[in-house]
């Protein structure tokens, strides 16, 4: 029989103390598995183990405990019989008394406790038995840290499933108990033993039972951990936190109010310690044992907490803010610290409680009536010396946490408070009859005393708050004829003209900025009472309203004053809108709405405009009807302001047009966009711009600056992004049909592209013969609607449009050119079968656009001159670009618009873009090898050709740029283009190759300036990342378009980017190897670039770089010292201070090398 | 002989508080008292014998600091603590090899203890503007160490 000897070895070799833990598990888990599987019985086993569970050594007889207890905790789930286990549990709890292998015998009681009653669980009477052998034996605390934690599972484990049992242990338990927690010190062992406290009291709830006499005991138990105070330094105890702790002993502590004569003096105590951890600790337990003692047994300590309580945040107050600006200030603005705000939570919490008792206590304290009696000698805020604002703050802020607890309160305090503030203000109350019985005498601020407007605005604001956090507002059920009510409507129309009246212009100079605050958020709460509580008239919130717009519309150079007034109108807004009061949201669009539209309108007045703007959008933010009368005002005073420019010829109101049209674009659209919903707005606005552009008969205005077009345009594009296909259909058959109808620019050109050339060569630079105004504006917004449409936008008769695009932007027109890219990038393959015949493929397109002869309009012999591969007169775009025609205008405007439509094609990942860059590369390389050579040579005379020529060359350089970058205009993700991923660095690994093989032929020293400029562009606007994975081959290429990019002023900014990318490249690992290799060159041009005299941040960057150069190899860098030294010293004498800073830094870093 | 601390108990002034220096992009920044100042203080030269800064001793403030940019001149004029002190070249001469670091070759930096506040005030001027003098000094290994010290102490 293999199985018991296999079994000796396996307990030989758990039992044996020598061997390694590991060896141990595996034995404990070899047999439990042959337990487990039936192979061996619980019976068994136990005989087997006899010799190691009695035998006198105690080692081994701890071991073989153990190991039979592991076993069992390790079958939790195995049913077994109750005479087996009723004969465990017996074995177990009488090993108890065994000092010496007590592990074992906790672990098997531990295991047996807690089985499930599906496998079988220990009768109560067994439990019982342990629990009394544990009271019997057990000296817990003089256990180690494991043992004590077991014996207190044990003990919760027993409290869990056998609290009967434990009740009728009664005095015994709880001795037992007591004596097993005192002097413990373990934070795990405390969580468990604060727990078994809380349990064992809910054990014996009768306050005369048991525990009436040990509660005095338990408490000074519980009372020596308060406030938990952590020595070990933070991390240690990484699974018990403090606060787990802490809120462990709250939890003991509340758990009977028999605790109660114990510990609410020692909250208070420790309240006056100097520890703030203790104090928030107190004031935390206080409030959560308010509501476990109950009310009579605190109403005992009611005015020691009242007074301590005063005291406390009294003390906790910290620094007073500067600003009175931000929106979550309290009272005076002095900073509450955590104390204060667990004191005012106590605060709210005993009031709850103990109503009548505090609002007693309070009303008869005497601090607050010294407070109301002080007020009166101090007129304004700045009087008022330090510790008395903070008194006054104190005062504020408790008055208005005790006042918005309940209406009982609020009564009371408004009662016994308020006619003693209006006495000190001298305001007047309304009598019986409901008349008002002030005199319309101006009230001179002098009697506004701020210690009395402070209060009474914080009292204000309780009562405010109290009525909107009680819920329905709207059905009235706050009960009208509460005292408060009454109080305030007694009082509210003098208030609120006080208010008003110290406000008004004229008045302000005198008072402080924190007078004028509360003074405006009194007339902001007044305002936004609920109408069933307190009645406002409606003359009397007009009379508020008309008070703030005055302050809007004069006095906008008391910024402060103004801010204030535009903010309470917008909270007010906010209110009226939130609420169904039909009323008072008449006045407030009658009063506030309208007459902010009027202002805009309005020259007469002083307000400066952008503070207008300011102003009518704040107000409109504060609720959408209030914005959708705004917009409408704005978008009618925008478009009037245009057509006075185009028809009347007034300039003057184009630049409040443009200025309105990019509030549209900044500030309208994008909070449109958020709100949602609104897109009737957005159409609404496309299509009145168009109506308009329609009705100008011919106007030939000639407006000075493209701002107001451009503007528009903007304006355009973001509203039409983002409208639906829907709209967006309605809009461009819109714009379509005014397109064709208003204007020649279809008609002419419906047949073949005519571009007239000029050819008299030198006077060619402006004088493309321009469209007349009217028909510039519908090209340029026609081609914003195109640019900004969704791919599923339907375009009307799209062949005509393309050509239209083509012919317009030869003339220079680049939005036509960014319209052409837009429609390639968002156009459709081939669709299978043509359902629709106005359904214009990209293929067509794109033939359209490449293979159509565009005829010119010359028929002078020069034409002879062109190349064999253009017939007669006609030529496609491809051969316009490389310059077949002498036009080099021309051919500017041609590569341009031809770099759009490479981008279009780009982002969607066509592969005709590397047609793009083929024929943009040969643009570069024109110089003087091309077919047109001979004719420039001829006429080379003139320098100004030459100039244009460059441009030429520069153009095409510059649209490896136009390919790389992002542009705002079009062609991004805002105006729904089809963008692929990563198509940066697919556009990078095309064009690289590329342009390193042409550098590397290219023999004429200008050809290869150009290609490093092109190169240049794609480095820098390609991801670093790509970059960096070829930093080797493109180091040198990189450094010589620093060089060149350095010569021309105007390329600063290119220069910048670039330098970064080197930057970039020297802070990678990888990279610096790279630069490493190339170090003689890297250096060269960093010292040079030391000197670049445009901008300082590419000195300030190239020393940096210069630093980091530094950490390399020394050996690499070493022969460079004093290179870099020389170049250097000149830089200490840098005219920017940045500069010079670096400068030091990179001398110190190289002159210790 | 004792080593006793010349000024056992200095004055310790309040450290001034600072304004922020508003960033202009466009237009030179010349080379003014308050970057001169904010340089001497940026390495924080401490007192050899305290361990309080320059600064808080009114050692230096920044109106002794006085500066001609176009000429190439600056002028410093610190106040030693106490009329004898001995670390009155010391510190003039961690004053001048700091400056040598931040400035161009070309200018001329003259440092002197203020009038009256220094028992052998002329020798001290003259032993910190004397070239020879200072390049001598720089020299002995003890002097150099121990200005390096008071240079770098927060680098290190």
């Amino acid at each position: 029989m293999a199985v018991p000897s296999e079994l000796t070895q396996r307990i030989e070799s758990f039992v044996d103390a020598s061997r390694s833990p590991t060896q141990q598990a595996a034995s404990l888990d070899a047999i439990t598995s042959l337990v487990k599987n039936d192979l061996l019985t619980i019976e068994n086993l136990v005989r087997e183990m006899e010799m190691y569970l009695t035998t006198t050594d105690t080692v081994i007889r701890a071991r073989g405990t153990l190991l039979l207890a592991e076993v069992l905790t390790n079958l939790a789930s195995k049913p077994l019989d109750n005479a087996t286990i009723h004969s465990l549990i017996k074995f177990f709890s009488d090993r108890l008394a065994d000092w010496r292998a007590l592990r074992g015998a906790l672990v098997g009681c531990l295991a047996l406790l807690r089985r499930k009653t599906s496998a079988g669980t220990v009768i109560a009477s067994d439990a019982k038995g342990v629990a009394e052998s544990y009271l019997h034996n057990l000296q817990v605390q003089s256990l180690g840290q494991h043992d004590r934690k077991l014996c207190f599972e044990l003990l919760e484990c027993l409290f869990e499933s056998y609290s009967n049992e434990l009740a009728s242990l009664g005095d015994v338990l709880i001795y037992g108990i007591c004596e097993a927690v005192d002097g413990e010190k373990d934070p795990h062992c405390l969580m468990q033993a604060f727990h078994i406290i809380e349990v064992l009291v809910r054990l014996f709830p009768d306050p005369s039972g048991p525990l009436a006499s040990y509660c005095a005991d338990l408490s000074e138990f519980l009372g020596r951990y308060f406030p938990i105070h952590f020595t070990h330094p933070n991390g240690e105890e990484v699974d018990v936190k403090r606060d787990d702790l802490s809120r462990a002993l709250m939890l003991a502590f509340s758990s009977t109010p028999l605790f109660e004569p114990f510990s609410v003096p020692l909250f208070l105590e420790k309240l006056s310690s100097s520890l703030p951890s203790a104090k928030v600790d107190s004031l935390k337990y206080l409030s959560y044992c308010t509501f476990k003692y109950g009310a009579d047994r605190m109403a005992k300590h009611a005015k020691a907490i009242w007074s301590s309580l005063k005291n406390t945040i009294s003390n906790s107050l910290l620094e007073p803010t500067k600003s009175f600006t931000s929106e979550s200030l309290y009272g005076l603005g002095f900073q509450e610290s955590e104390i204060a705000t667990e004191a005012l939570i106590l605060l709210q919490a005993v009031f709850m409680q103990n109503n009548d008792l505090f609002l007693s206590l309070i009303v008869d304290d005497e601090d607050i009536s010294t407070i109301f009696n002080t007020i009166t000698s101090y007129l304004s805020y700045n009087d008022i010396p330090l510790q008395v604002k903070q008194r006054l703050h104190v005062v504020g802020r408790i008055l208005y946490n005790a006042t918005k607890t309940n209406f009982a309160s609020c009564n009371r305090f408004l009662e016994s408070f308020f006619p003693c503030l209006m006495a000190i203000l001298e305001l007047p109350e309304r009598n019986s009859s409901g008349d008002f019985c002030i005199n319309e005498e101006h009230i001179s601020p002098k009697r506004l005393h701020f210690g009395a407007v402070y209060l009474c605005v914080e009292l204000l604001s309780a009562c405010r708050d109290l009525i909107m956090g009680s819920g329905d507002i709207a059905g009235n059920s706050v009960p009208a004829h509460e005292a408060c009510c009454g109080m305030l409507q007694r009082y509210s129309v003098s208030l609120t003209n006080a208010f008003c009246s110290t406000l008004a212009t004229g008045a302000n100079e005198v008072s402080d900025y924190v007078d004028i605050y509360f003074r405006v958020k009194g007339l902001q709460i007044l305002a936004t009472f609920p109408e069933g509580f307190l009645p406002i008239s409606e003359t009397l919130f007009e009379n508020i309203l008309r008070t703030f717009m005055s302050i809007i519309s004069m006095d906008f150079n008391q910024t402060l004053l103004w801010k204030l007034a535009l903010k309470a109108l917008v909270h007010i807004g906010t209110f009226v809108d939130g609420c169904n009061e039909s009323e008072k949201a008449q006045s407030y669009t009658g009063i506030v709405v309208q007459s902010i539209l009027s202002l805009v309108h309005s020259d007469d007045c002083t307000l400066p405009f952008a503070l207008k703007l300011e102003a009518i959008f704040e107000i409109g933010a504060s609720g959408s009807s209030h914005m959708l009368k705004i917009i409408q005002g704005l978008e009618e005073t925008a478009l009037a302001n245009l057509s006075d420019v185009y028809i009347h010829g007034n300039t003057k109101s184009a630049e409040m047009a443009t200025q309105l049209l990019e509030c549209f674009s900044k500030k309208v659209f994008p909070w449109i966009h958020e709100t949602g919903g609104l897109e009737e707005v957005l159409l609404r606005f496309a299509i009145n711009v168009w109506n308009h552009v329609e009705s100008w008969k011919a106007c030939n205005v000639q407006v000075q600056g493209k701002g107001i077009l451009d503007a528009t345009m903007v304006a355009m594009k973001l509203a039409v992004g983002s409208c639906s296909e829907e709209n967006q259909n309605t809009i461009i058959q819109k714009a379509y049909s005014i397109l064709s109808s208003n204007t020649s620019l279809l008609l002419k050109e419906s047949t073949s592209i005519l571009t007239p050339i000029h050819l008299e060569g030198l006077q060619l630079t402006q004088q493309m013969d321009k469209f007349s105004c009217k028909d510039e504006w519908i090209l340029l917004l026609f081609a914003s609607v195109i640019v900004a449409g969704r791919p599923k936008m339907h375009i009307p008769n799209i062949k005509e449009i393309l050509k239209l695009f083509v012919a317009t932007f030869l003339k220079g027109y680049v939005p036509s050119a960014q319209a052409l890219g837009s429609m390639i990038n968002k156009l459709g393959p081939k669709a299978t079968e043509a359902e629709n015949s106005s359904d214009y493929a990209l293929e067509e397109a794109m033939d359209m656009i490449f293979k159509t002869k565009i005829s010119n309009s010359f028929d002078n012999g020069v034409l002879s001159q062109c190349d064999g591969t253009c017939n007669g007169s006609e030529m496609v775009l491809a051969d316009l670009c490389l310059g077949f025609v002498d036009n080099r205008l021309l051919q500017v405007h041609a590569i341009v618009g031809l770099t759009w439509i490479g981008k279009g094609l780009l982002l969607r990942g066509h592969e005709k873009v590397k047609d793009v860059i083929m024929i943009l590369l040969q643009c570069l390389l024109s110089d003087g090898s091309e077919g047109a050579s001979e004719l420039e040579q001829s006429l080379l005379e003139n320098t100004r050709e030459q100039d244009l020529d460059l441009s030429v060359i520069n153009s095409a350089a510059d649209a490896f740029h136009i390919l790389m970058s992002d542009s705002d205009d079009c062609l991004n993700r805002k105006f729904h283009a089809i963008v692929r991923p990563l198509y940066k660095q697919r556009f990078f690994s095309i064009a690289m190759p590329i342009l390193q093989s042409l550098i590397v032929k290219s023999d004429s020293s200008f050809s290869r300036c150009m290609l490093y400029r092109a190169t240049a562009h794609v480095i820098s606007d390609a991801p670093l990342i790509a970059v960096l994975s070829e930093a080797k081959k493109l180091t040198p290429i990189l450094l010589e378009g620093l060089s060149v990019l350095s010569q021309d002023a105007l390329d600063k900014e290119k220069l910048y980017d670039l330098l970064l990318v080197l930057s970039g490249i020297l802070m990678d690992k990888n990279g610096q190897g790279a630069i490493i290799e190339h170090a003689h060159n890297v250096i060269k041009c960093l010292t040079e670039l030391v000197a670049y005299p445009h901008k300082m941040l590419v000195r300030e960057t190239a020393i940096q770089c210069l630093v980091a150069m530094s950490e390399l190899p020394h050996t690499r860098i070493y022969p460079f010292r004093t290179q870099v030294l020389g170049a250097i010293s000149k830089a200490l004498d840098d005219s920017k201070r940045a500069v010079r800073q670096e400068a030091v830094r990179c001398r110190r870093a190289w002159s210790v090398l | 002989m004792t080593l006793g601390l010349i000024n056992a108990n200095p004055v310790v002034h309040a450290k001034k508080e600072r304004v922020a220096r508003t960033e202009d992009l466009h237009g030179d920044d010349a080379v003014d008292p308050l970057e001169i100042y904010d340089i001497l203080l940026s390495v924080d030269i401490r007192d050899p014998e305290h361990p309080y800064s320059l600064e808080q001793l009114s050692v230096l403030s920044e109106e002794s600091i006085t500066v001609d940019d176009k000429l190439g001149r600056i002028l410093i004029t610190f106040t030693p603590t106490v009329q004898h002190c001995s670390m009155a070249t010391v510190i003039g001469l961690c004053l001048r090899v700091k400056l040598k670091h931040y400035f161009p070759p070309h200018y001329k930096v003259d440092i002197k203890v203020s009038p009256g506040s220094h028992a052998n005030e002329e020798s001290v001027n003259k032993q910190l503007n004397d070239k020879e003098r200072v390049a001598a000094a720089l020299e002995n290994p003890n002097l150099r160490q121990l200005v390096d010290e008071c240079l770098y102490s927060n680098e290190l």
